[in-house]
């Protein structure tokens, strides 16, 4: 799950993480009011959406009075910020963060994340500050530094004297370092994050270190035992039909295509949309009903495809724990339900494959039953072309 | 013969008085699977058919002489369901149970490791053993049949549709291993490969993966480096959306790391032919060791 920079911040400040001083606004005047609550004479107005690179895209400014605070503030609330990160059709802001302005010496890296091949945290850092890290990884792999932390016994002095030494951080800045790096694994493991990056990490004149941005990604599996880090989900920066698809226990993420596609299972799901594709077709979305799907949720399911007016639908379900004759029912009640006119192909294999057949059979619905794979793509295919 | 299971393997489920442990204890019994217990703390002394219950995983081993075990209790007490298995001595543990925290696998893949004891999983579909009639988790009996091609596979689901093709064939299974779809599993694909190169009765192997990660590259150099048997892959998510975790939560393309192409290019590059769609499963297989139905 994915929070805003000002959550993060907060999630972030209450383990001892340093952050700058800074307050949320949703109107121009409410940013006036919470600059000047800050003091001092720069402040930055940052846009607060789900997406990275807002810089680029005119998502963050540099302000030197209290009027110029709310004159921007006006401009970036309510814009459609497109950036690298958003896609062309860019994102909503709705509310913007106001910070403290910082006399910055330096902008460094660091993040934490979990490594899969070592099974270990890793503490990446790299005196490239602000730069996008797959660039850097890409084509300055070396000047990225990693230090590896077992879980089993967390963060050592050692790792933080390490990354000090790639990071250039001598005196003052070495001393807050181990303060902040201890802290920023303290919030990852405690909160079940999945990646936190403080990108950049400055260095102020005064040898101060602060996280200047933070981006904070959770552990969705783990959301059960963290309802605070739950409750500052924001559904707004979600596409709505995939918050529609959350509230049902479906894996669903929308694509560009037109051909809608309903299976179980998050790899076979995958691979349908692969031969969809290799057939000539484009899938308009991702939809895994799960391996224990009820009739209620299969209509749930369907329901959602069909909202995104695909031109036909596939059903491609290989019964495990799923049992053919119960995705059968869901469809044919979802599909009388919404009076369905796109073309249907259906593939049942596996548990009470023949039953589901049937129930198909008699429903009296415009459905082509098809055996395999390649079948059930072609046929699709096919129908989405109006062939 | 097949790998980590044959038909003395003496099974407990953890969880088999909820509805899935329930449903796939008894269709595992149904299988052949000697299922000599199940553990729910609170409800021991009770039964499931003819199936003791236990209160603690310990208890049971004793009272079973169990040595291995399948998980379906829910995702937030797998690490203390795993943690208990390993406890009591049990050698083979199968978690099924999907959405286990990531972190809670960072502890209990190292002591798991420590005792010398085989996790499958979690979030996937277990392993079956068709000349074992053997089967430990919810893979769908009706659709193998015994032989020598070993599976392995991060996907529950495109298991069963690669495993449906083999035997439509005439190409049975040694063993089939689904190791889940979580970045942290408990066994990954070099140790199956080895186990199935290691056993006489695989012949040759279908290697399943999907986007994220780099298994899929490691498993890749291990085949060229040690294994003398056929291995012939397939990798889901060609069409998947950069960032997006894809269901599993494993299937995750980030910082353009982990893509089918690139997985696909390594396979190929270390003599491993990839079917170009999963329609193509079985039929690759098929070539690759000259094998007509």
């Amino acid at each position: 799950m994915k929070i805003h920079e000002y959550q993060a911040k907060a999630v972030l400040a209450s383990f001892g993480v340093a952050v700058p001083r800074g307050g949320l606004a949703t109107t121009p005047e409410e940013a006036r009011t919470v600059a000047q609550g800050l003091g001092g004479a720069v402040w930055v107005v940052k846009a607060q959406v789900h997406a990275g690179g807002r810089g680029k895209g005119g998502g963050i400014k540099v302000c030197k009075s209290l009027d110029e605070v709310r004159d921007k503030a006006a401009a970036v609330i309510g814009m459609t910020l497109v950036t690298p990160q958003t896609g062309e059709e860019g994102r909503l802001v709705r509310k913007v963060y106001i910070e403290e302005g910082l006399a910055i010496a330096r902008e460094l890296y660091v993040a934490m994340v979990m490594d899969r091949e070592t099974c270990r945290i890793v503490l990446m850092a790299s005196t490239e500050g602000g730069m996008e890290i797959e660039e850097v990884a890409a084509h300055q792999p070396e000047r990225i530094h990693k230090e590896f932390i077992d879980y089993s016994v967390g963060i050592q002095p050692f790792h933080v004297r390490n990354t000090c030494a790639a990071l250039g951080l001598t005196g003052v800045a070495a001393k807050r370092a181990a303060v902040f790096l201890p802290a920023l694994y303290k919030a990852f493991v405690d909160k079940d994050a999945s990646l936190a990056e403080i990108n950049p990490l400055v260095v102020t004149a005064d040898g101060d270190l602060l996280a200047l941005d933070a981006k904070v990604n959770f552990d969705d599996n783990a959301l059960f035992r963290h309802p605070d880090i739950a409750g500052l989900r924001d559904t707004d920066e979600e596409d709505p039909l995939e918050v529609r698809a959350t509230a049902h226990d479906l894996n669903y993420i929308k694509l560009s295509g037109d051909i809608g596609n309903l299976v179980n299972g998050a790899g076979l799901a995958m691979a349908t949309m692969d031969t969809i594709q290799h057939f000539g077709g484009s899938p308009a979305n991702f939809l895994d009903v799960g391996g224990s799907a009820d009739r209620e949720r299969v209509k749930a399911a369907f329901e959602i495809i069909l909202s995104d007016k695909p031109k036909a639908i596939l059903v491609n379900i290989f019964g495990g724990i799923m049992k053919c004759d119960v995705i059968a029912e869901g469809v044919v009640a979802a599909a009388r339900d919404v009076g369905l006119t796109v073309p249907l192909v259906v593939r049942l294999q596996g548990t009470n494959r023949d039953a589901g057949r049937e129930i198909l059979a008699k429903s009296g619905l415009r459905i082509t039953p098809v055996e395999s794979m390649r079948e059930a793509a072609e046929a699709v295919v096919r129908a989405s072309k109006g062939g | 013969m097949s790998i980590y299971v044959d038909a003395n393997t003496r099974v407990l489920v953890q969880g088999i008085t909820g509805g899935a442990g329930s449903y796939h204890a008894r269709q595992m019994v149904a299988y052949g699977t000697k299922v000599v217990g199940g553990v729910t703390p609170g409800k021991g002394g009770t039964k499931v058919d003819e199936i003791p219950v236990f209160d603690s995983v310990s208890q049971a081993v004793k009272a079973t002489g169990a040595d291995a075990t399948c998980i379906f209790v829910p995702a937030p007490f797998c690490k203390d369901a795993i943690l208990e298995a390993v406890d009591a001595g049990v050698k083979l543990i199968v978690c099924i149970t999907e959405g286990v925290p990531v972190l809670d696998m960072l502890a209990v893949k190292p002591v798991v490791d420590r005792a010398g004891v085989r996790l499958i999983g979690p979030n996937c579909p277990g392993l079956i053993s068709p000349s074992g009639r053997c089967k430990i988790g919810i893979l769908p009996a009706s659709i193998h049949q015994p032989g020598h091609i070993g599976v392995v596979s991060r996907s529950g689901t495109l298991t069963y549709e690669a495993v449906a093709q083999l035997t439509e064939l005439g190409l049975g299974q040694s063993t089939a291993v689904g190791i889940g779809g979580d970045p942290v599993a408990g066994t990954g694909f070099i140790e199956v490969l080895q186990a199935f190169q290691d056993d006489p009765d695989t012949e040759a192997v279908v290697l399943i993966g999907e986007i994220g990660g780099s298994a899929e590259e490691k498993a890749a150099a291990f085949v060229k480096a040690h294994m003398t048997k056929p291995v012939i892959a397939f990798i889901a998510g060609r069409t998947a959306p950069p960032g997006r975790r894809m269901g599993h939560a494993g299937a995750i393309i980030s910082g353009g790391e982990g893509t089918a192409e690139s997985k696909i290019k390594c396979l190929n590059e270390n003599g491993i032919d990839v079917a170009e769609t999963p329609a193509d499963i079985g039929a690759t297989l098929a070539k690759r060791i000259g094998w007509r139905k």
